[in-house]
Parts: structure tokens; C-alpha cells; sequence
């Protein structure tokens, strides 16, 4: 150390005191902060089960297998919209998550370098849009298109199914998810590129050196390093398309019934507790959609939970398996 | 047709590039044809008399009436005021809360459950928020249930995570070097935080704060349930309804009126500007903390 040693005699006793009260304050503020994260969290759980304590007392568990949503009668089960949530997040991800892995393998493995950029940056833009906005786009655009020209069409082929048939306004199930996918998409691929650019060069050039083909090397070499990665992924998706309000609500035609097709109109859990509250809620019915808001936190909080926890192990085994 | 097996092998690969390459293309129809639709539609409407006039009287063309276009004054405002108070609620708490993790972490061990609540609390979703503030603030204070008042705290609750979770990442980036070096010359803990180690992470949280402004700026569903409808007539006051550009949109596009629905898209257009400006904006400062970084 070639600094000078200081001049000047050691500050008096009197700033340092002071400092030191500086710092327990700055302390206590930050612990207020953290202290007020937390308690948003417990009393999340807390303030909704206080709100529906009216119907999860009337109810009980029949609120779970109750097939009718009836103010009038009040009578609530969530069974219906129970339903439409998983069904639409469901197909939302089989057609999510083969275009996701799919555009992931690409910009990672195919890819020429000076694509990479702008394409990851467009997909980045795409999750970045308002969910109202996709709704609008879906409601005004896409309901036409789907009820004259697309549904026309699986109606003829797919129609012995079961699956698509019954009266089609285009406001349906089927039509939610597919705006539920693009919605879905951008946080599949972004994560599944993550993993998969971060499975070792060794790796790759392994398979390479023996043989394999591009694809054999994606196949067998990369996909199965990063795994836990795109699964983690998906699950990501998932909530993000379990918990989507706008999109849903503008596009699913707001039925309070089990769907019997693809083609009927529906409602999911979050385009319910929107319609319902923003219409004209009775005070009766404010518990109940309160229960529903709190089944749909546990479900969305418990997956979201699980994926963090497959992510940290994923980037765990990273470590572990770089050496 | 027969191919030897390297053939056939080379094939199928090359045909999977093809396909992984097409999900690229399928990915991007969705998003040029709303972007598209947006700028087509919106733009239709964008004059001088979107940013100067209030929401007019629902209307449709028919033989002897003309409608009035107006304007989205009410919800431009809305949506600042509400942006305003959200972030003036969630930035300090998610600052706060980020230098409690990163700056006493290792001698706290609780600090490090801020990174696992903001993980937990990003997947809430948006309707939940609203539901949740709705059921708060009924009990507290019922005038304000429908309120701006109400509706910056639903989004303060989206934003608070993204916020200590960004900020936790851009303190982590300060070198221990630097909290050393000022800690040595006697500055206290405090104004080396505060003066120091904040400054030189400020582009960073100022990314995750534009982050988190761009998410509850488009956010429709909580406004759905605490906002109310204020948009008929300028806003009151924020413990009145209130109107934001995301709700407008909602009762635009489910009005049978064909200039809401014009508005409606004019509001998408200018959201959507917004929040690429902000995205924009945000790469820009955390291109410029890479590049001082590089320097540095």
C-alpha cells in the first residue's frame, strides 16, 4: 500500500456514534421491507380465506364436486370452471409446447449466430404484450376466422370425434386456448433456451465425434442434459396460462357449464371471478367467487413452487455435472 | 424410394431442422398479426383529438348520425396516476427488501427468504391481486373499495416482486471489492449502500423498475375488480373510480358501440407503444451497465 498515511487526527467520537444509529435505522428499514414481502404472502392466503369463511362454512367440501354456479339459489360449485381451466391450459400446451421446445432447439442448435439475437428479442417482445390486448386481437380477429373458416373445417374431418361439433359461435373453448397458447409460448421457449444452452460443448461434440447426425445429437445428447430445464419450463407455462384472465374472459363466451365440445363456450376460474365481479356480483356471491379466487392461488402457487424447485435442481446439477 | 441408413438418418434430421425452424415462423404469425391489427386499427383513430377529449357518447353509424370519435384523456391520466402510486408503493419495499437479501444476507440467514417469496409471488395471478386488494380494503376502508387508490395497490402487489428480485441481481453484480474499499475509509454501512453500492447498481434497478412499470401498465384484471368505472367524466381524485387504458380496452371491446370499439383500439395502440418504449428504454440501460462494466 503506497497511500499516505492519513494527516488528519481520527474523526471525533461524536460522527461515529451518530453512524452507528445510521445504521441500525437502515437496517430496521430494510427488515420493514422484507417483514412487509412476507406478510404479503401470508396474507394473501389469509385475507382470502377470511373473505369466503361464509361459504367455505355453507358449503363445505361440496363447493369442490358441485356441478352449478346458481346466485340466485346459492348454490356454487367449482366444478364447471374447474373444468374449463384445465381443459383450455391443457390444449394451450399441447400446442404450446412442441412450437416452444421446437423454436428453442432451432435458435440454440440451428440457428446462423446473426438470428439469434433479433429472434430471441421478438419472442421476448411477444411475452411483453397485455394479455387484454391478445384478448381484443382474439375476440375481434380471431373468433370470425376461427367460427367461418377453421372450425368449418375440423368440424368436417375431426367432427366423428366428439370433440368438435354442437352449435359455434367462435367464442369458445377451443379458440380461449389458442390465444391461452401464444400466451404460454414465449415462456416455454425462453426457459427451454436457457437449459439447452447450457448443456456443455463436450457434451454435443461427444455425440458428434461418433457419428451422430444434427438431430441425433439434440435428440439423445442435448434434450436429455437439459430436461429438468424444459420441464421446469412448461410448468412455468402452465401457470402463467392457468392463472390468464383477459385473454380468456373475451374469447371463451362466458358460460357457466361444463363444456360439452371444443366448439361450446365456457368459463375458466379467472374469466369467472372477472365477468362475475365486474357484472353484478350479489353480496351472496362475493364469498363464493373469493373461494374460487383461492383455490386457483393454491393451485397456481403450489405449481409455480414445484417448477422453482426443478429449476434450482436443474441448475444444481449443472454444477455438479459440468466437472 | 430406398436410402442406405446415413441417408435415411441425414434426412430425418434435416427435415427436423425444417420443422424446428417452422415453429419459429408459427410463433411470429400470432405477433406480427396483433401488432398489425394494432397499428392498422389504432392508428385509424390517432389525431390530435385522442389526447385532448374525454370518452364520448357510445354511438353507431346509421343513416342521419355521425358519432364522435373522442378522446382517451381520462384513461392516459388514470393510467399514470395509477402507474405512479403503484411504483411509488413497491419500489421502496422491493429495494428495501433486495438490500436486506444481498447487503446483510450473510449475516441474516432470514435474508435469504426474500428471493423465495418474490419467486412465489411472481406466479400470482394478476386477478387473484385484485381480488385480494378488493377484500383488504373493503374491511379497512370500504369508500375507496373502487378506487385509483384501490387499483395502484393491486398493481403495487405484481409489481413488488419483480422489483426485489431484479434489484437483488443487479446488487449481486457490485464487486465485494468496492463495499470493502468504502467500508475501510470508515464510511458507515449505510452511506456505503445508500451512496455507493446503490449508485453504481442504479442501472440495473432501474431496468427491473421499468420491468415491473411495463407489467402492471398492460395489466386489465385486477383494474376489472378495484378500479371501478370512472371513465365517463375526468377523474375525480384517487379515492374516486378511476379509468386506466387496459380497462378501457375491456369495456370497449365488449361494447356493441362502434366508436368505443374504434377507442378501444386506439387504447391498444398507445399501450402498446408504451410498454415498448419502456422495453426499449430498459435494454438500453442494461446495455450501458454491460458496456461500464466491460470498461470497468
Amino acid at each position: 500500500m503506497s497511500t499516505a498515511t492519513p494527516s488528519k487526527p481520527a474523526p471525533p467520537r461524536r460522527t461515529r456514534t451518530v453512524s452507528k444509529w445510521g445504521d441500525w435505522i437502515f437496517l430496521l428499514l430494510t427488515i420493514v421491507a422484507t417483514a412487509l414481502i412476507v406478510a404479503l404472502m401470508v396474507a394473501l392466503l389469509v385475507v382470502l380465506v377470511y373473505g369466503s369463511r361464509s361459504t367455505i362454512q355453507a358449503l363445505g367440501l361440496s363447493f369442490l364436486y358441485t356441478k352449478v354456479w346458481n346466485p340466485e339459489g346459492n348454490v356454487y360449485g367449482i366444478v364447471p370452471f374447474a373444468v374449463g381451466t384445465l381443459l383450455t391450459s391443457a390444449i394451450a400446451l399441447l400446442i404450446a409446447v412442441p412450437l416452444g421446445i421446437g423454436a428453442a432447439i432451432f435458435l440454440t442448435q440451428q440457428a446462423p449466430g446473426w438470428l439469434r439475437g433479433p429472434v430471441g428479442q421478438l419472442i421476448e417482445l411477444l411475452a411483453a404484450i397485455p394479455s387484454i390486448i391478445y384478448g381484443f386481437w382474439g375476440l375481434i380477429v380471431l373468433v370470425p376466422i376461427m367460427r367461418y373458416d377453421i372450425d368449418p373445417v375440423l368440424l368436417r374431418y375431426l367432427g366423428w370425434t366428439g370433440w368438435f361439433s354442437g352449435p359455434d359461435y367462435g367464442l369458445s373453448v377451443l379458440t380461449a386456448s389458442l390465444v391461452l397458447s401464444v400466451m404460454a409460448i414465449p415462456t416455454i421457449t425462453a426457459i427451454s433456451r436457457d437449459s439447452i444452452a447450457a448443456v456443455p460443448r463436450s457434451q454435443k461434440e461427444a455425440a458428434l465425434s461418433i457419428g451422430a447426425t444434427d438431430w441425433e445429437v439434440t435428440r439423445k445428447a442435448v434434450l436429455p442434459y437439459a430436461r429438468s430445464g424444459i420441464i421446469a419450463g412448461i410448468v412455468l407455462g402452465l401457470g402463467r396460462a392457468l392463472g390468464e384472465t383477459m385473454a380468456v374472459t373475451l374469447t371463451i363466451g362466458n358460460k357457466n357449464a361444463i363444456p360439452t365440445s371444443l366448439f361450446s363456450a365456457g368459463q375458466t376460474i379467472p374469466s369467472l371471478i372477472a365477468n362475475d365481479f365486474f357484472e353484478a356480483a350479489t353480496p351472496q356471491e362475493i364469498p363464493a367467487l373469493l373461494e374460487a379466487a383461492l383455490i386457483l392461488l393454491i393451485i397456481t402457487l403450489s405449481i409455480n413452487i414445484g417448477a422453482r424447485l426443478a429449476l434450482a435442481r436443474f441448475q444444481a446439477g449443472r454444477g455438479v455435472g459440468a466437472e | 424410394m430406398k436410402f442406405d441408413r446415413p441417408a435415411r438418418r441425414k434426412l430425418f434430421s434435416n427435415s427436423m431442422t425444417v420443422l424446428t425452424g417452422l415453429a419459429i415462423v408459427v410463433i411470429m404469425i400470432p405477433l406480427f398479426a396483433v401488432i398489425y391489427e394494432t397499428l392498422s386499427l389504432g392508428g385509424s383513430v390517432l389525431n390530435a383529438s385522442l389526447f385532448t377529449q374525454g370518452i364520448p357518447y357510445p354511438c353507431s353509424p346509421r343513416a342521419g348520425v355521425t358519432c364522435q370519435q373522442g378522446g382517451l384523456v381520462v384513461a392516459i391520466q388514470g393510467t399514470f396516476e395509477l402507474i405512479a402510486l403503484a411504483a411509488l408503493i413497491s419500489v421502496p419495499i422491493g429495494i428495501g427488501a433486495a438490500i436486506f437479501s444481498v447487503e446483510y444476507g450473510r449475516e441474516h440467514a432470514a435474508a435469504r427468504i426474500v428471493g423465495l417469496v418474490s419467486d412465489v409471488l411472481s406466479g400470482v395471478p394478476s386477478i387473484v391481486a385484485g381480488v385480494f386488494v378488493y377484500t383488504l380494503v373493503l374491511l379497512y376502508e370500504p369508500t375507496i373499495v373502487f378506487s385509483t387508490l384501490s387499483g395502484s395497490f393491486a398493481l403495487a402487489v405484481l409489481m413488488v416482486p419483480i422489483v426485489a428480485r431484479t434489484c437483488e441481481e443487479a446488487l449481486r453484480t457490485v464487486p465485494n471489492s468496492v463495499r470493502e474499499a468504502a467500508l475501510a475509509l470508515g464510511i458507515s454501512k449505510w452511506k456505503t449502500t445508500l451512496r455507493i453500492v446503490l449508485v453504481s447498481a442504479l442501472p440495473g434497478i432501474v431496468t427491473g423498475v421499468l420491468l415491473a412499470v411495463a407489467r402492471a401498465a398492460g395489466e386489465a384484471a385486477p383494474l376489472l375488480i378495484a378500479l371501478g368505472n370512472g371513465c365517463a367524466h375526468p377523474l375525480q381524485g384517487v379515492n374516486q373510480e378511476g379509468c386506466a387504458l387496459p380497462l378501457w380496452i375491456y369495456i370497449g371491446a365488449t361494447s356493441p358501440y362502434a366508436n368505443w370499439i374504434a377507442l378501444a383500439w386506439g387504447a391498444a395502440l398507445i399501450l402498446l407503444v408504451i410498454i415498448l418504449a419502456l422495453s426499449v428504454i430498459s435494454r438500453l440501460t442494461l446495455d450501458r451497465m454491460a458496456r461500464r462494466m466491460r470498461g470497468g
